[in-house]
């Protein structure tokens, strides 16, 4: 499971949607990765000012083969750098670390599983379900997104999935409406045992209210803004409970991305809760500091 | 086929040396830039290095600020975790020991509240065998007591000093290190050494705020955060000239942006005795493995066989100019002159 830094290249870019799609000649990074896993790019090229490395879900992994190894991710466009990996080209040099992160926990039994997207979140999703599928759990998928062109993998999905629930908040595919008001509705048809999520945070943690309100567990891959992607620059931290009940701020590179949705103190994400463990008090001004 | 003996570029000796301590090379990690080694090993044998500086580790466990702490800002990053770490009790029973098996020389970072938790951490850390040096961070400025880090005057960083020197093993070097948020830096770095450091470490953070123009806010939830990265790397230069230049015996370990070998190669020539590779690692992980070979090869190349030889030496009037180039048209009393109005 341990991490490689490549100079991988481009092997392609294609349009989907709102998304670019891009696969990654990048040796030893597919061999050990999981589903869950994340890859760190370095973007801007040599010369750029960008410094800091940026996070994707790993969407596809090949192994070995004829490229000796590729990942896929999915960008959307946010800013100067995921701009830059947007008009990359094939055969354009990618500097890669991975594969990042804590994966999915996989059922030790055949379960029914219903996996929810939200925008591109879906991307993490597809290697989770075809691992699913390969120990006989019954994958049931919902993908949610602001307007069509933001829903990512439809296609893959419906052929993937026994069923597919697609939502948009206007309607232009599937409901009108957000990926929990059809979730409730998937659990039950599916008679699911567990619930995996990706997509944005008030996503994730209202995916994990209904996978709480059916009694079982919810397991979600959240996005945090990263400087480093390997756990030395404490920048993508929330508060999660320990199995000691106790709250730390974790980092969500290393100890995450996933975690248990009914750990993650959501109220709280954004602050230090008070009864963290090692939370400033409010205290006097400091002695001796003057 | 015979044998021929080719000739390869010149060994360097690479051994560098902190207030009497040996090192076998010349390049550290940065605090707070590589956590407590673990997770770089994962990318090179922590060992290679000069030595590990450790994040700053405080007598309690600190949940540190809230997010968002990181900013990107041109070739460089705001960063304000508020020094999030265990606390000495689990640094000491589980980082320090690692670093130590894997042959790394650990340098270690301590940071507190009052000059009382500085003398407490130096004599915690007296007690443990394996620290090749202490480095005393009297200036994060992502702490409460803003505007009154200790860094920040010549009296409270000569206290924290004093205090942590009274409670330090022999032996173990003790370094301050040295906020550039300062108007008068040889003036800090001058109290520092007469409270007893062995050495300085400069430069820390520089002070910054981002407003995110979206939300019409400041984009760190502490809204102030610590500017690093190649950015700052020009300040850090002349910090570390003004200083070698008053107190050219002092050993300065250097740092601020250094992401290549001759990024170091400027420090070394400004006076540093080392240096060390920060926020390069969140772009590079292997960066300071990859910083000390490419230094290497930048000394060999400027004919240099000591790594030492190189220390300061932009402080030295040019050498005499070969015949013929005319592009030279300062001597080397006006670049003295010149030194001395920048000192």
């Amino acid at each position: 499971m341990r991490p490689v830094h490549v100079r991988g290249e481009v092997l392609s870019r294609k349009r989907v949607g709102a998304y670019h799609q891009i696969t990654l000649i990048a040796p030893g990074v597919a061999d050990s990765a999981r589903p869950g896993q994340f890859v760190a790019l370095a973007v801007g090229g040599a010369t750029s000012g960008l410094l800091l490395r940026r996070a994707f879900a790993i969407y596809g992994a090949t192994p070995a083969g004829v490229y000796g190894g590729t990942v896929q991710i999915v960008v959307a466009v946010r800013g100067g750098g995921t701009a830059w990996l947007a008009s990359l080209d094939q055969g354009d040099p990618v500097d890669v670390v991975g594969p990042l992160g804590s994966p999915f926990r996989l059922p030790a039994r055949p379960v029914s599983a219903v996996l929810v997207g939200g925008g591109y979140g879906s991307a993490g999703l597809f290697g989770l379900a075809q691992m699913l599928r390969g120990r006989s759990c019954r994958v049931d998928m919902v993908l949610g997104a602001a307007s069509a062109d933001r829903l990512f993998g439809e296609l893959e999905a419906k052929r993937t999935a026994v069923s597919l629930e697609v939502t948009t908040d206007d309607g232009g595919a599937g409901r009108r409406g957000v990926v929990t008001d059809v979730l409730p509705e998937v659990i039950e048809r599916a008679g699911a045992g567990v619930v995996y999520a990706c997509g944005p945070m008030p996503m994730l943690r209202a995916c994990g209210d209904v996978a709480a309100s059916y009694d079982i567990p919810c397991q979600v891959a959240v996005e945090e803004s990263m400087a480093c992607g390997i756990g030395v620059c404490m920048t993508c931290v929330l508060p999660v409970v320990g199995d000691d009940r106790v709250t730390r701020m974790v980092r969500s590179c290393v100890d995450g991305p996933v975690f248990a949705a009914d750990r993650v103190r959501w109220d709280d994400v954004g602050t230090v809760p008070a009864d963290a463990l090692g939370a400033t008090p409010a205290r006097a001004p400091v002695a001796g500091a003057s | 086929m015979r044998a021929v003996d080719f000739l390869t570029a010149p060994d360097v000796d690479m051994g560098a040396a902190l207030a009497g301590r040996r090192f076998p090379n010349p390049v550290f990690t940065a605090s707070g830039c590589a956590a407590s080694g673990r997770e770089l090993a994962q990318f090179f044998d922590v060992a290679e290095l000069g030595g590990v500086v450790t994040k700053s580790v405080m007598l309690r466990p600190r949940a540190g600020r809230p997010t968002p702490r990181m900013a990107e800002t041109p070739s460089g990053m705001l960063n304000s975790i508020g020094l999030q770490g265990p606390g000495i009790d689990a640094f000491c029973s589980h980082d320090l020991p690692w670093l130590v098996e894997q042959g790394a020389r650990a340098v270690v970072s301590i940071a507190g509240s009052s000059v009382q938790d500085y003398a407490e951490l130096a004599g915690r850390l007296a007690e443990q065998p394996g620290v090749a040096m202490v480095e005393v961070n009297i200036s994060c400025p992502n702490v409460e007591d803003r505007g009154q880090v200790f860094g920040c005057d010549p009296g409270a960083a000569s206290a924290v000093i004093r205090a942590v020197r009274a409670e330090a093993a022999r032996g173990v070097p003790v370094f301050a290190k040295l906020s550039p948020d300062v108007t008068d830096i040889v003036a800090v770095a001058r109290a520092c050494v007469d409270a007893g450091a062995h050495g300085l470490s400069m430069i820390n953070t520089l002070l910054g705020v981002v407003i995110d123009t979206d939300t019409l806010r400041p984009t760190l939830a502490g809204t102030t955060g610590g500017l690093s990265g190649p950015a700052i790397r020009p300040v850090a230069v002349r910090c570390v000239w003004q200083v070698h230049a008053a107190m050219p015996d002092v050993p300065i370990l250097g740092m601020g942006g250094i992401a290549t070998g001759l990024d170091a190669l400027q420090f070394v020539l400004a006076g540093a005795s080392a240096v060390s590779v920060g926020t390069a690692v969140f772009a590079d992980p292997g960066a300071p493995v990859r910083v000390l070979a490419q230094l290497r090869e930048a000394l060999a190349e400027r004919g240099f066989p000591r790594f030492s030889d190189a220390i300061g030496r932009a402080h030295r009037p040019p050498d005499p100019m070969p015949v013929g180039n005319e592009n030279v048209d300062v001597t080397a009393e006006e670049a003295a002159e010149h030194d001395d109005a920048v000192r």
